[in-house]
């Protein structure tokens, strides 16, 4: 069977997860990645998704797949749930970021995080440049037709996990449509050349056992 | 069992249990002689692997597909049970019962009382969604069925789905509970109020001794039908349907039917009488409004369903539904993750109301199809 190919961070989200695992894809879309991830390493998947057509879509593909909002709806899953969280390309765009990115941890062992680098070089040369908004291929949209409310930088974005007692265990950097480069996340320059940048996360300490879900 | 017709593909017939093995009742009481009508599409494989269970909602019966007997009316999920359907008698077999307290042939107030042999009206005993579910798992055993594959229904059946799930996870793998809830609200229970009321103000209900006298409250009936069936559509879907329209050319500066919406309404309050019995109705809504599958447990629903976290769920609403609105799915999706089972859930966007279940939607198509499919990939490799 011929494949189309494999998006390069997709790609890459394959390759650090474990066979067999439990994973939960927040904002799964039409399943692509869960598709993938179930087919060629035998995760048990299950998705959260925003859109009725979205999910409609999954569930008719067979994936097991929730209608509901990252920045409601994690709360009600109870720690430890799954081994991977993977939040891609929507941390930007939920209401409470910090708060996702603890309940992230709070229900997975580890989370990969993927994010459009508001610190590219070509980010900061429209803005420096034009004074305008910047549109690049990592942020496509007008600023009054985004959904992302909340743009960071990688700096910012490796800072949030410092403060809140993450670690990073991996980072990989894309640009220009090509393979994930593994980079080291504090370092500038990759914050001037990553166009988006993907993080797997573990806690540094157990959350305490009263950080467990409300009751529905 | 008394009465068994073993055709091919469908098939009907009566269980009847001996008195020995009564159904025990969440009230106290019991029913003993039970007997459940119940039909059937496709055959049970040599696995016994293959069994879905369709629960049916409150004014319905077992005719899920194939013609009724009464009306001759196409079955009542007609678009989702047949050849090439999510629920194919080519491949599984289809059972539908109607539920305790019924009149399609279960017993039911409508039923002879043996002690008296008189119908039973209203010493009849209260039942509950939880007496409907085992007396089904009754069936399910009599029809040699150790764990059926799945169990599937919308509204009421979709509280029996869920009580199911509850009381006998270890006797079915997947659920799929469709327009549902997990207890009834205040303004179920208020809609219900308004329809037995209907009833029980048509002198001829006659305290509900009615088949005996001759009578029968039709006028209460058709009214009950009449205000539970708006709480089944939308208004979006009534406006579009009706909108201001007259029967006729101009008012008839009276009371006579002068909307369509009224003579439409006028309509399905005449059918139903024509199939359904008064005590019947009054029985089946209060089943309903007992139902709160976490009001024995004080650690609330995530805890009433934590018996069933190794059941597959599947839950669906439609966002135009303002009888068992999505809100009500989504507490039982958290509960259900909180309990660490596995859940699918999706809103449906239609502006059909509670009824979209029940109509043709081929979004509730493809999620079952899908659901069903991949349910079953696991199933067979377990």
């Amino acid at each position: 069977m011929s494949e189309v190919p494999i998006r390069p961070d997709f790609e890459e989200i394959l390759r650090l997860v474990r066979p067999g695992s439990r994973v939960l894809d927040v904002g799964c879309g039409e399943g692509d990645l869960l598709e993938l991830l179930t087919r060629r390493k035998g995760v048990d998947g299950r998705g959260l998704e925003i859109s009725a057509g979205g999910v409609s879509a999954c569930l008719a593909r067979g994936l097991a797949v929730m209608q509901g909002d990252a920045d409601r709806d994690l709360d009600y899953f109870p720690a430890g749930a799954f081994d991977y969280v993977i939040l891609s390309q929507t941390l930007q765009a939920v209401l409470r970021p910090r708060h996702v990115l603890g309940e992230l941890l709070r229900i997975g062992e580890r989370a990969i995080v993927s994010l459009p680098n508001f610190g590219h070089w070509r980010v900061r040369l429209d803005l420096l440049l034009h004074g305008r908004m910047p549109m690049t291929a990592a942020l496509p949209e007008p600023w009054w037709a985004t959904s992302n409310i909340h743009l960071c930088t990688m700096g910012d974005f490796t800072g949030l996990c410092a403060d809140m007692g993450l670690a990073i265990d991996a980072c990989a950097a894309f640009a220009g449509g090509g393979q994930a480069r593994a980079v080291e996340p504090n370092r500038r320059l990759e914050n001037l050349r990553a166009e988006t940048a993907l993080f797997l996360l573990r806690r540094r300490v157990q959350p305490s056992a009263a950080g467990g879900p409300p009751g529905p | 069992m008394s009465e068994r017709r073993e055709t091919d593909a469908d098939d009907h017939g009566v269980v009847t249990f001996p008195p020995e093995r009564p159904l025990r009742l969440d009230s106290g009481a019991q029913i003993e002689g039970l007997e459940i009508a119940y039909r059937t599409f496709g055959r049970l494989n040599a696995d016994r692997t293959n069994a879905i269970l369709v629960c049916h909602a409150l004014t319905l019966d077992q005719h899920v597909a194939g013609a009724h007997p009464v009306s001759g009316k196409p079955g009542w999920w007609q678009g989702m049970v047949g050849a090439g359907l999510p629920l194919d008698p080519d491949r599984h077999f289809i059972i539908c019962s109607n539920v305790v307290g019924g009149c399609m042939g279960s017993t039911g107030p409508s039923s002879i009382n043996p002690a008296t042999d008189k119908p039973w009206g209203l010493a009849f005993p209260v039942v509950t969604i939880a007496d409907m579910v085992r007396a089904q798992a009754m069936l399910v055993e009599a029809l040699g069925i150790e764990r059926l594959f799945a169990v599937i229904g919308g509204s009421m059946g979709g509280m029996q789905v869920l009580q199911w799930a509850v009381d006998y996870p270890e006797r079915l793998f997947a659920a799929v509970c469709i327009a549902a809830a997990a207890r009834h609200s205040a303004q179920n229970i208020a809609f219900h109020e308004v329809g037995r009321q209907a009833i029980m103000a048509d002198p001829d209900w006659r305290g509900g001794a009615y088949a005996e006298l001759g009578a029968r409250p039709e006028k209460g009936l058709a009214v009950a039908r009449m205000a539970a069936h708006i709480t089944y559509l939308s208004e979006t879907a009534l406006q579009r349907k009706f909108g201001r329209e007259l029967q006729r050319d101009g008012l008839s500066w009276g009371f006579d039917a002068d909307f369509q919406v009224e003579s439409y309404l006028r309509h399905q309050g005449a059918a139903f009488v024509d199939r359904f019995d008064a005590n019947s109705y009054l029985y089946i809504t209060r089943a309903m409004d007992y139902f709160d599958l976490s009001g024995a447990h004080a650690e609330g629903l995530a805890a009433a369903l934590g018996r069933a976290r190794d059941v597959r769920f599947c839950v669906v609403s439609f966002s135009s539904d303002w009888l068992y609105p999505t809100g009500e799915s989504q507490g039982i999706v958290r509960a259900l993750n909180a309990a660490g089972a596995r859940v699918s859930f999706v809103e449906i966007e239609s502006d059909r109301g509670h009824d979209a279940f029940l109509l043709d939607e081929p979004v509730l198509r493809a999620v079952l199809a899908g659901f069903l499919e991949s349910a079953a990939l696991v199933w067979g490799a377990a």
